[in-house]
């Protein structure tokens, strides 16, 4: 449903045209959740907002396609991209007060929605608004559409921005960190009534996160990004057991629990690399165990069985 | 047995707000009621041994970070006593009071908005030991270094300002200043929470080695279940203002008595590639302004009887060392 092939996004600066997504590539079928992950700033939000044609100058996407249904989201006019966004395609974002008028109750603003794509009476307008209240688990729908944003808890707030997502069965929904702010328990309700979505409706989901763990439960196939580039990207058995990428492996040596209790953590020493300043060759040098002279060259993707691969050295074996 | 290193006491703290004069005349007249006050922690007893790393975990809003501020002295107390190394802060003379609290420092969440701005590393880290006179003149120069050196920054970049640097070497730049007046207990309000992943591991490997060789003591709070059962040789959860369980790490997450508890572990997102189903526990945690009758817990638990309405269940050991308050464990 959704194919993207070598997008580029650079963004104009004071120092220069630096690209903070470079030749990104996956596809995401109905039915199918895709996990992006990746730490701040290596690209996955402004992948996110690149398919909803949500980049403003000074970004300008350089390069590459967004097939959505076979049709090339970027050469869309804004009216045509204004008909999908929020009907077809729709994303909920880590803070739900984005997307909500905080001086609207909720029921205006999600009628307001359903009106802006539906030819349809205000009391059906209505009804359906208090449905899609009522499916993200809402107590009391009917009397919560009269209430204004600042009278939800967090946690309700984010399943009104979920709700409001959904109010037209979108083919596609981009969840941008939705659970990053809320406690635990929260998150877990609202993976649940995402994870029940996916199943009923047949949505394709693209959820993006800092936390692997996150998507180990929910996605199909993970795409690890870093520095704005997938650098594996694979089934999400095969990316959590046997990860090919040191990078990935260090992630996943990184969560509490990867070794035992009270031991050290197997780190990744150093920081992100700013886009600005980034190292010549493969971006995760600085920082890899495995790195050679080979690797101020740009690895090219390569496949690996079912992953697809950035890197020169393959680290082989499964994660103790 | 040997003292304790922090020992919270029976400690309540309330928030409650004043009232004007006209107020108060209001609601003496009947005419308006008064202001509602918030019980942000409710007969909290906890220890920290020497050495030891307590963890504290709970919901945003359950009190946790109010009873590290309580612990040190940053906050008054309203009930309780906060005993360090078995001498209680709030009496104690100024002096001693002034030692208690040196030996005691925070980690803030945001290290950007715990540092100052527009002040110098080298002067963010040796304002302290030269304000209480524990360096003089060169000395101060080189104990900057010395703790820039421990918490992982070069002192070679000591003349720069925060902004410089990234989110983790902030944190660094934070745990150095703690470290700077020789504290010996370290409470970390979720310390690593801000951080990602891979700068997360870095935080806590140095949290792990500063204790071998600081032999210093952690009252760890964070919201992370897995963060708090990587680092922490104990572990105390806070539901609405009480502790509900508190026992060793091992303990409390192979063999959790209290029904909170239970649900809370269920809920940690592990690294397991299958489709798994999530949501065991219904609802929220309720306003601290309006807490339930009985257990605070009873709306949301599965297993709530009639007494849970009407009871406030204690803590009390179920094994040794195990703490829990729930009327099932009658």
């Amino acid at each position: 449903m959704l194919d993207i092939r070598n997008l580029c996004v650079d963004f104009e600066t004071t120092d220069g045209r630096i690209g903070v997504v470079h030749d990104v590539s996956f596809s995401v079928a109905r039915g199918a959740v895709m996990g992006l992950v990746g730490e701040s700033g290596s690209g996955k939000s402004v992948t996110g907002f690149s398919i909803m044609g949500l980049i403003d100058p000074p970004g300008e996407i350089s390069g590459g396609s967004i097939l959505f249904d076979g049709q090339d989201l970027r050469g869309l006019s804004e009216p045509a991209m204004r008909k999908l966004r929020g009907n077809r395609i729709a994303m909920i974002f880590q803070d739900p007060m984005m997307t909500l008028n905080p001086v609207l109750k909720v029921g205006t603003q999600m009628i307001e929605t359903v009106r802006a794509h539906l030819k349809c009476t205000v009391d059906e307008a209505r009804s359906r608004s208090r449905d899609a209240l009522g499916l993200v688990g809402i107590p009391s729908p009917e009397e919560r559409l009269a209430a204004y944003p600042h009278q939800f808890s967090g946690g309700m707030r984010q399943r009104v921005a979920i709700a409001i997502a959904l109010l037209h069965e979108p083919d596609l929904i981009i969840a941008d960190e939705p659970t990053t702010a809320l406690d635990v328990t929260i998150q877990a309700q609202i993976l649940n009534v995402v994870q029940g979505l996916v199943e009923q409706k047949g949505m394709g989901l693209i959820w993006i996160t800092h936390d692997l763990s996150v998507v180990a439960g929910l996605a199909d196939t993970i795409g690890v990004m870093y520095a704005g580039r997938i650098v594996e990207h694979g089934p999400v058995g095969q990316i959590l057991r046997e990860p090919l990428h040191p990078y990935t492996r260090g992630l996943i040596g990184s969560l509490p629990g990867a070794a035992g209790h009270g031991r050290r953590l197997r780190q990744i020493p150093g920081t992100t690399p700013s886009a600005a300043r980034m190292p010549k060759g493969c971006p995760f040098r600085p920082r890899c165990y495995a790195a050679t002279d080979l690797c101020e060259e740009l690895p090219p993707e390569v496949r690996h069985n079912d992953t697809l691969l950035r890197c020169f050295h393959p680290q082989p074996g499964a994660l103790q | 047995m040997t003292t304790p290193r922090l020992e919270i006491s029976n400690v309540s703290k309330v928030f409650a707000s004043r009232p004007g004069l006209i107020e108060r005349a209001f609601v003496k007249a009947g005419l308006a009621k008064p202001k509602a006050s918030v019980h942000a922690l409710d007969d909290v007893s906890l220890s920290v041994g020497k050495g030891g790393i307590v963890g504290l975990v709970g919901e945003s809003g359950c009190g946790k970070s109010t009873l590290g501020r309580v612990a040190c002295g940053l906050l008054p107390q309203t009930r309780g006593a906060i005993l360090h190394n078995g001498a209680e802060l709030s009496t104690a003379a100024p002096a001693a009071r002034r030692e208690m609290q040196l030996g005691t420092q925070m980690i803030f969440q945001d290290p950007s908005s715990s540092l100052n701005p527009r002040m110098r590393v080298r002067d963010i880290v040796g304002e302290a030991p030269r304000v209480h006179g524990m360096a003089k003149g060169r000395e101060v120069a080189d104990l900057v270094d010395h703790y820039l050196e421990l918490s992982g920054i070069d002192p070679s970049v000591k003349n720069r300002f925060p902004h410089q640097f990234s989110g983790g070497q902030r944190q660094r730049i934070g745990i150095a200043r703690a470290l700077a007046v020789k504290p010996d207990l370290l409470v970390c309000d979720e310390s690593v929470a801000a951080l990602d992943v891979s700068i997360q591991a870095q935080i806590l490997n140095l949290f792990l080695d500063l204790r071998e060789q600081l032999g210093l003591t952690y009252l760890f709070i964070s919201h992370d279940l897995s963060v708090v059962r990587h680092i922490s040789d104990r572990v105390a959860v806070m539901y609405l203002g009480r502790l509900v369980e508190e026992a060793a790490t091992s303990e409390i997450f192979e063999n959790p008595q209290h029904p909170y508890t239970r649900a809370l572990l269920e809920e940690i997102p592990e690294l397991v590639p299958k489709r798994r189903s999530y949501g065991a526990i219904k609802g929220e945690i309720p306003s601290p302004l309006n807490p339930p009758s009985g257990c605070h817990f009873h709306p949301r638990c599965p297993f709530a009887m009639k007494r849970c309405r009407e009871e406030v269940p204690q803590l009390r050991a179920v094994a040794p060392g195990h703490r829990s308050a729930c009327h099932l464990n009658d």
